[in-house]
């Protein structure tokens, strides 16, 4: 795979964003100004942008509770992102949705789900409509190792391949769902693109914490579903840094694990040693782009802590487009 | 007595209840919590902390931690009770309700009756509910009035400490299905717990107070809600008659009907969307029961008509308030 030197400085910085926003938010849920429940996605980044960046607006992607990722590599607003984690009546939802509920329908983002397993048959159907359109769009389903045990995941592959249409199941094996292991909870050899064979579909396998490997396993099965032949999987094998939700004390976590994956397994450590070392760009142009991407966020979070709330007057609109 | 808050009465009737009988199982997701994980089994003892200690005590095979599935949870505590057994499953929270409806709904609640009254159905479902906690659309609803629309099924929704222990022990003795709501903002509520063995039997509401001007029905959080209004208008001279339902279905009919042939007005406080909600059930019940006692429009304070918000200032705005228990009660008082 071939990357210009601004195809690599995009994908970095969209990387750097998702971990900085979400690094952020760790830092401002302490102050008790973020209200429910916030699932954090740094860690997963290569995933998230591995694969968004091989797709147009006019893709569709279903994503998960832990959704922040998917809907920045995606093309979401960041400041209505911030602003809807605040509670802000600027949010992409207009408050209404917060951290597990952000949709942006212009960029192909059809929302986070606070049901798991709830997003996995909405992609399918999406696809049902990509291919009735016939402009080679996608439908994707971003789950979890926990989601793939979900009922709703397994009709929405079967449904697939019965229909071929052009889905696709991302699976994200972060190896936990909440506080349970996938060694536990995930059957057939604790590999879930197996299962996913087993419905018949092409599965591929690849490090979800490297980038390139992440978007050379992609690109193929995009190939692959672009050129019609029906639905396929990919198991990203993939780290998440911080607790279930924030403010989960990990006590199910080892030793020193978290100290040792972001040592180890860090996706924007291997990117910039990765491109660094192929002389493709500098440490330079990376804490560059690291600086920007600080400020960024910066003036997202200024921005929402200004922004209004929302008038509590509104609180039952927008139940029905129109009701008689 | 014991002075225990909410979250400990149920988990030591659990574990009395589990050592009791050996009938009793409990499943449902992070149950035990930390299977295979480093940390290991029981770091966390439930995701509510709710079920600590019981792997410990009763082992693998009567506590399980089950994968993302809660059809199967739904479905195999079904399967296990008709198999004998008298499972506990627990749903996280109660909005997944919607995952595992069928079997709520067409399997275990209809066995009984479909199968000729031969069988029984000795499942009890946890359900955490309630808005309150910013938890948003899919995560904060009281589906307790959906649930009690549905025949076969008991519904019950303890506010004190004594109530969570004797009506999960009245639950787990029985031989119907009983979906036992747990409110989430009220684990660390406090209070006297009875010592030994204590069932609190359904169908018994609960006169929190009595007042003789108006009678105020609610149950789970709204109950509390309730009171605090009847404190302010204490204040103005107005008594309230305060009824905690403790349990929907079966509904104490009699209790409601015997203090508003009192008080001759009818306050209902339903933390559900008015339509079709426990709120309209009660108000028809007693129209259609006690309208000549009647001196003023039943009031329904409720949630308005739509999902639950995230942002907290209009998540408050949702959620029925002390103020609006108060304003309704003013009007039937009003009323003329
Ligand atoms: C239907 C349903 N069941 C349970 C939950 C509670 N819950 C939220 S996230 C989660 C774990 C999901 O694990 P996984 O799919 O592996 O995603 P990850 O959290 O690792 O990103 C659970 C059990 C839920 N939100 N919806």
């Amino acid at each position: 795979m071939q990357f210009n030197r601004d195809e690599l400085l995009g994908a970095y910085r969209r990387m750097k964003v998702i971990r900085e926003f979400e690094e952020r938010l760790h830092e401002e849920i302490k102050t008790g100004e973020i209200a429910g429940f916030t699932h954090l996605y740094a860690g997963q980044e290569a995933v998230a942008v591995g694969i968004c960046d091989q797709l147009t607006v006019e893709d569709m992607i279903v994503s998960t509770h832990r959704g922040h990722g998917h809907c920045i590599a995606k093309g979401c607003d960041v400041k209505g992102m911030m602003k809807e984690i605040f509670g802000r009546a600027g949010g992409l939802c207009k408050g209404r949705g917060g951290s597990m509920h952000i949709a942006d329908l212009d960029v192909g983002m059809l929302g986070a789900n606070g049901i798991v397993g709830g997003g996995a048959p909405q992609a399918v159907g999406a696809a049902i409509a990509a291919r009735i359109d016939g402009k080679g769009r996608v439908g994707i389903a971003f789950s979890g190792d926990g989601a793939c045990n979900q009922g709703t995941t397994f009709e929405a592959m079967n449904l697939a391949v019965v229909t071929k249409v052009p889905a696709i199941f991302v699976f994200e094996n972060n190896h936990y769902s909440e506080h349970t292991g996938d060694a536990y909870a995930v059957g057939t050899n604790k590999d879930i693109a197996s299962r996913a064979e087993g419905f018949g579909m092409k599965a591929w396998r690849a490090n979800g914490c490297d980038f390139f490997e992440t978007y050379t396993a992609f690109a193929e099965l995009l190939e692959y579903v672009r050129a019609g032949n029906g639905p396929a999987a990919i198991e990203l094998d993939t780290e998440r840094y911080y607790g279930h939700f924030e403010g989960d004390p990990q006590r199910y976590r080892g030793k020193g694990e978290i100290d040792r994956i972001r040592a180890e397994r860090d996706c924007l450590k291997a990117f910039r040693a990765k491109v660094v070392g192929a002389a493709l760009l500098t440490d330079d142009d990376l804490d560059k782009v690291d600086a920007e991407v600080i400020a960024q966020i910066e003036e997202a979070v200024v921005e929402a802590r200004a922004d209004e709330l929302p008038d509590p007057a509104t609180v039952a609109d927008d139940v029905y487009v129109e009701y008689y | 007595m014991a002075i225990m808050n909410i979250r400990e009465a149920i988990v030591s009737t659990l574990h009395a209840e589990m050592e009791r009988d050996s009938d009793i199982i409990l499943l449902g997701e992070d149950v035990v919590g930390g299977n295979g994980t480093a940390g290991g089994p029981e770091a966390i003892g439930g995701i509510w902390g709710t079920s600590p200690g019981l792997w410990e005590k009763f082992g693998p095979e009567r506590v399980i931690d089950t994968p993302i599935s809660e059809s199967a949870i739904i479905g195999a505590a079904a399967g296990a009770a008709l198999a004998g057994k008298r499972p506990v499953a627990e749903l996280m929270f109660a909005d997944f309700v919607g995952v595992s409806l069928d079997q709520i709904w067409n399997q275990m609640a209809k066995f009984r009756y479909m199968f000729g009254g031969k069988t029984k159905c000795p499942a009890v479902v946890r359900l955490v509910y309630g808005a309150g906690m910013s938890t948003a659309a899919q995560h904060s609803q009281s589906v307790y009035a959906m649930l009690t629309a549905m025949p076969g099924l008991k519904v019950v929704l303890p506010t004190t400490p004594a109530d969570a222990k004797g009506l999960l022990t009245e639950a787990l003795r029985g031989d119907d299905p009983v979906m036992y709501f747990e409110h989430k903002t009220l684990y660390g509520v406090k209070g006297e717990v009875p010592d030994g063995d204590y069932r609190q039997r359904f169908g018994e509401a609960r006169m929190v107070r009595e007042g003789g001007d108006v009678t105020v029905v609610a149950c789970g959080r709204m109950v509390n809600f309730s009171e605090k209004a009847a404190d302010k208008l204490a204040a103005d001279g107005i008594g309230m008659d305060l009824l905690d339902l403790r349990t929907t279905s079966p509904l104490d009919e009699d209790a409601i009907l015997e203090s508003v042939e009192q008080t001759g007005r009818l306050v209902v406080v339903d933390e559900t969307p008015p339509r079709c909600s426990l709120a309209a059930d009660i108000c028809a019940m007693v129209a259609q029961r006690a309208f000549s006692s009647l001196k003023a429009p039943p009031q329904m304070v409720t949630a308005p008509h739509s999902p639950i918000p995230f942002a907290r200032n209009l998540e408050r705005a949702w959620v029925p308030s002390p103020q609006k228990v108060e304003e309704a009660v003013r009007r039937v008082l009003a009323f003329r």
